[in-house]
């Protein structure tokens, strides 16, 4: 090997690149500057100069993240910004598009137009940072809190069961389905390189922590002295390995997950084997069932396959059209079909 | 500027003052006139063909209008039909209607009362009397007089058989008895052959207005294509019914509308929604660009969204959306990366739009957002006409919100304003709402064809990053205070646009309150300054005078019609149409400072009156309202303004 090959070619960005000129403003200790600082850092990455991003945002706490990158950038109204960004999108097929939501913004106001930007599989990566509370107004309970949490709206505890947002990305068929967290900054470099290297739409949810009214919500699963028992770093082609020296793993009995001693040689036979390719949503579905605290949390890419996206199919069309039809003539559009004349 | 007069509906002819001084003339009404085969002249005439909605009436009142048109007479067509798809056979709801004036002068509305009434069972008579002139004509389906249809029309007897319709001529045809009898050598099913009994009533609808049947045997032969026992069955039944009509003598004579002086040209029939899908894609042209339609499926409106479907080879991509509100993102998101983006709807879908129509307005995007108004509120008569969105889509936004608001006056008309709306939110950098009507996006008229290479290009630049100069997304065109339209993939110009409160020139957020008030006040001015870049508003008749009729959108036929009508009567009024309601033509506050009184006819209950009182105090405005979900007869017109003279 010669010494040249050892010198990684520089990258022709960094990360100051991409941060803009605005104050941050989010509470001191809040997870949304985890997030930030590693969106900047990962595009970094890329070669892909920051005129070529925008990023689109709705209401929320995260939804300021747009003001914040020295990209372009678009903060819309609440729960609206799938459909912005699908706009733009149909478009302009070169953009890289992130679109920024929240448990609020996304799976509250907006969820109608998540459900339908997913099953459409349009070429956007959504990314929707969930706290499990709603920030911005000050502390009321959001679609993913759990049953009794007490906030200023429900000072008895609340009583609507939560959703599950990777739930809603699976039943709305999107083809990149991810979750990952903001105290875990390579974790979540890594799957927003994926995210955004993947055709189609990508869905990641990442747990924050809202430290002013939520503080620590996530810690039971991600917190320094819990992870190791019960968060599962998937990873394709290998085994749901979790706890002390990955002594522990995840087999099928029935249609359900159990855990299994990775150990034992009779259950090794058994073992369930991470597989984000599977076509039918059924595995990553179960995957998604594992929650805090009955089961290990996965995280990590729960699905990733191809479909067509939305986008290069109204562009087929559309060559199509042109192919069969030629390009449009616009007398023959603005005579029609039936004409007469009227003679001096 | 845009040419307008190339689009004014009078167009047909032009708004010249010779054109002017024929209309009178044509409008005398002219005795009936026996010519030599027998055939009685006649200078006007309202035909109204009805029956259930699966009859088949539009079809048969399409085909009616085509031969109309292609004989060379001016016409006005309306359609009118249930929101049931298929209620009930027989009942009153299950009435679907089309109803077509033609005539041998330029005419902008379908008639008020019908001379001729086609009923194709007792639910279609029991709905369509009352629009009936006496002594007009009625020829119904003697067969559908059944005591099964008269129970579920709420007929108490057989009105063929009682005195009823003593006050018409009735003609009694049993359509479906004779229909079968023309086609039994024909190899279809009974259910098959007694739906071609529309074509049958369309026959000797042809004979008793010397119309041929050429072009209705055409359209069948490529209509039924792949089903030669169709075309045969159908056109066998249109000739059957002609040579009844012309060899029974059931009908009492021949009648005759000669053609229509016309201006020379091509000419096409079209209906408001088509004109505006075909004006959308040539401004999208005209401006060399993308033409983005997002939209949810709404009733009067769909068809616009139909129509751009097709038209994938003009560049023209559509996006049905999950909701209104999608519609109107994605439109804004289109239009942000740089196509022109439109958004069709109906007034329901107005008020879902409304916040991210905000947005647009904060974002200064050109966003088109067309709404064809229909009956509310809620969702009152979806296929009914109305005009009761001026004031939401003026005012129902929160904040102070300013946009664009437009209206076509014809079906035609639509075409041109189409261009309009799509010019001021280019040029401009602001939302325009073209307000378009039921009345309109149905109805159907002669339209004169433009000339493509007369229309004006649609200059658009965005700008590109400047060695050494900071780019500033809100830094505003001295003239038209528009912001730039810096499209996202542009090197250099990256910047955040969004819903908060925009800093002067840089955009950035900000709570500053001057800034606020000044950015308020920028946009109103933007907005206002468009007065400067629209034609001033002209009067018809004399510019000084007892009474003004102001009117605005679809009423313009109706208006016409009356001011012909009054003139006819040696009473002269004089007529102004606003295309343009925000902002207002400027010389608009002149022209009413010379009438001592303005009347302003609306499908609502005062909302342009309102603006006119708000704006010019001064001035003596009264109003004629309706909202019964039906576009005003001429003669509701000429009642008010006796009133008031």
């Amino acid at each position: 090997m010669s010494p040249d090959t050892l010198v990684p070619e520089p990258l022709p960005y960094q990360k100051a690149d991409f941060e803009s000129n605005q104050e941050v403003r989010w509470c001191p200790g809040c997870g949304d500057y985890s997030i930030l600082a590693t969106m900047q850092r990962t595009l970094a990455k890329f070669k892909r100069p920051k005129h070529e991003y925008a990023f689109i945002s709705g209401i929320g706490c995260s939804s300021r993240f747009p003001y914040y990158m020295n990209t372009y950038g678009f903060h819309t109204i609440h729960g609206r910004a799938p459909t912005i960004a699908s706009g733009l999108r149909c478009v302009n097929p070169n953009l890289s598009i992130w679109v920024i939501t929240g448990d609020g913004d996304g799976l509250s106001i907006g969820g109608n137009h998540l459900i339908h930007c997913m099953r459409r599989n349009i070429n956007l990566n959504i990314l929707l940072v969930n706290n499990e509370i709603y920030g911005l107004t000050k502390g009321q309970y959001s679609p993913t809190s759990k049953v009794g949490t007490v906030t200023k709206s429900t000072p008895m505890g609340s009583v609507d069961y939560p959703i599950n947002a990777l739930c809603i990305a699976i039943a709305s068929e999107a083809t990149f389905i991810a979750r990952t967290l903001d105290s875990d900054p390579n974790h979540m470099s890594m799957v927003l390189e994926r995210a955004e290297k993947h055709k189609g739409v990508s869905f990641v949810e990442i747990l924050q922590n809202c430290v002013i009214f939520n503080d620590k919500v996530h810690a039971p699963v991600v917190g320094r002295e819990n992870r190791e028992d019960r968060m599962i770093y998937m990873e394709h082609g290998k085994p749901l390995l979790f706890g002390k020296n990955k002594s522990k793993a995840i087999k099928l009995n029935g249609l359900r997950a159990e855990v299994a001693d990775a150990n034992d040689a009779e259950a090794k036979e058994h073992l369930l084997i991470h597989n984000e390719k599977d076509a039918t949503p059924n595995y990553a579905y179960l995957l998604t069932q594992m929650t805090y605290p009955e089961m290990p949390v996965p995280f990590g890419v729960f699905r990733d396959i191809e479909r067509p996206t939305y986008d290069e199919l109204v562009l087929d069309q559309e060559k199509a059209a042109l192919e069969t039809r030629g390009k449009g003539d616009l007398k023959k559009l603005i005579y029609g079909s039936n004409t007469w004349e009227v003679k001096a | 500027m845009c040419d307008l007069t190339l689009f004014l509906p009078l167009s047909r002819g032009s708004a010249g003052k010779a054109l002017r001084e024929r209309f009178m003339m044509d409008t005398e009404k002219e005795a009936a006139v026996k010519t030599e085969q027998g055939i009685q002249e006649l200078s006007a005439i309202t035909v109204r063909f009805a029956g259930d909605s699966g009859d088949g009436m539009q079809l048969t009142g399409d085909q009616f209008t085509d031969t109309t048109a292609m004989m060379g007479n001016d016409f006005a067509t309306f359609p009118d039909y249930p929101a049931e798809i298929r209620a009930p056979v027989g009942t009153l709801p299950g009435v679907s209607s089309f109803q077509i004036q033609f005539s041998k002068s330029i005419i902008f509305t379908p008639g008020d009362m019908s001379d001729v009434l086609v009923a194709m069972n007792p639910a279609a008579l029991k709905v369509n009397l009352t629009n009936l002139k006496k002594n007009g004509l009625i020829i119904v389906n003697s067969d559908a007089f059944n005591e099964n249809n008269l129970r579920k029309s709420a007929w108490k007897s057989n009105p063929l058989l009682d005195e009823t319709l003593k006050d018409f001529q009735v003609i009694k045809v049993p359509l479906s008895e004779l229909t079968k009898n023309a086609l039994k050598e024909h190899p279809l099913k009974l259910t098959e052959v007694d739906r071609c009994k529309n074509f049958f009533a369309l026959g000797m609808m042809f004979w008793l207005y010397d119309r041929v049947l050429d072009h209705t045997v055409d359209w069948i032969t490529k209509k039924f294509a792949k089903k030669p026992e169709m075309v045969n069955a159908n056109i066998a039944a249109l000739k059957a019914g002609y040579n009844y009509a012309d060899i029974t003598e059931t009908l009492p004579t021949q009648y005759r509308i000669p053609k229509t002086k016309m201006e020379a040209g091509v000419y096409r029939k079209i209906s408001g929604n088509e004109a505006t899908a075909i004006g959308l894609i040539t401004a999208a042209n005209l401006a060399g660009k993308t033409l983005f339609y997002g939209s949810y499926p709404i009733t009067p409106a769909s068809n616009i969204l139909h129509d751009l479907a097709r038209y994938k080879n003009f560049g023209v991509r559509t996006f049905q959306a999950e909701d209104e509100i999608a519609a109107m993102g994605t439109t804004i998101g289109a239009a942000y990366g740089g196509a022109i983006g439109v958004t069709g709807t109906s007034g329901p879908g107005i008020c879902l739009k409304s916040e991210a129509l905000g947005l647009a307005v904060m974002a200064e995007l050109p966003v088109i957002v067309i709404d064809v108004q229909r009956g509310g509120p809620s969702t009152g008569m979806p296929t009914k006409t109305e005009q009761t969105d001026l004031l939401q889509v003026m005012f129902g936004r929160n904040g102070e919100s300013p946009v664009v608001v437009i209206a076509p006056k014809t079906p035609s008309d639509c075409f041109g304003m189409a261009i309009e709306a799509v010019r001021l939110a280019l040029t401009h950098m602001t939302p325009v709402v073209f307000l378009s009507e039921g009345y309109l996006a149905n109805a159907a008229e002669p339209w004169k064809l433009p000339k493509i290479e007369d229309l004006p290009k649609i200059e658009v630049k965005h700008p590109v990053a400047e060695e050494g100069k900071t780019f500033y997304p809100y830094a505003r065109d001295e003239k038209t205070l528009a912001r730039p339209w810096a499209l996202p993939g542009t090197p250099g110009l990256e910047h955040r646009i969004g819903g908060l409160s925009k800093a002067d020139l840089t955009g950035n957020v900000s709570y500053d309150p001057e800034n606020n008030q000044k950015m308020i006040n920028l946009r109103a001015e933007k907005v206002q300054r468009i007065a400067d870049d629209i034609p001033e508003l002209e009067v018809r008749g004399e510019q000084k005078g007892k009474l003004l009729i102001l009117g605005w959108g679809g009423t313009f036929g109706a208006i016409f019609q009356g001011i012909e009508e009054l003139s006819g009567q040696g009473i002269q009024v004089s007529h102004a149409h606003l295309n343009y309601i925000n902002p207002f033509p400027k010389n608009l506050g002149k022209v009413l400072a010379n009438f001592e009184k303005v009347l302003i006819p609306e499908l609502n209950m005062g909302h342009l009156l309102m603006l006119i009182r708000n704006s010019f105090p001064g001035v003596n405005a009264v109003g004629l309202n309706k909202v019964k979900g039906l576009p005003f007869y001429g003669a509701e017109i000429t009642a008010r303004v006796k009133e008031l003279l």
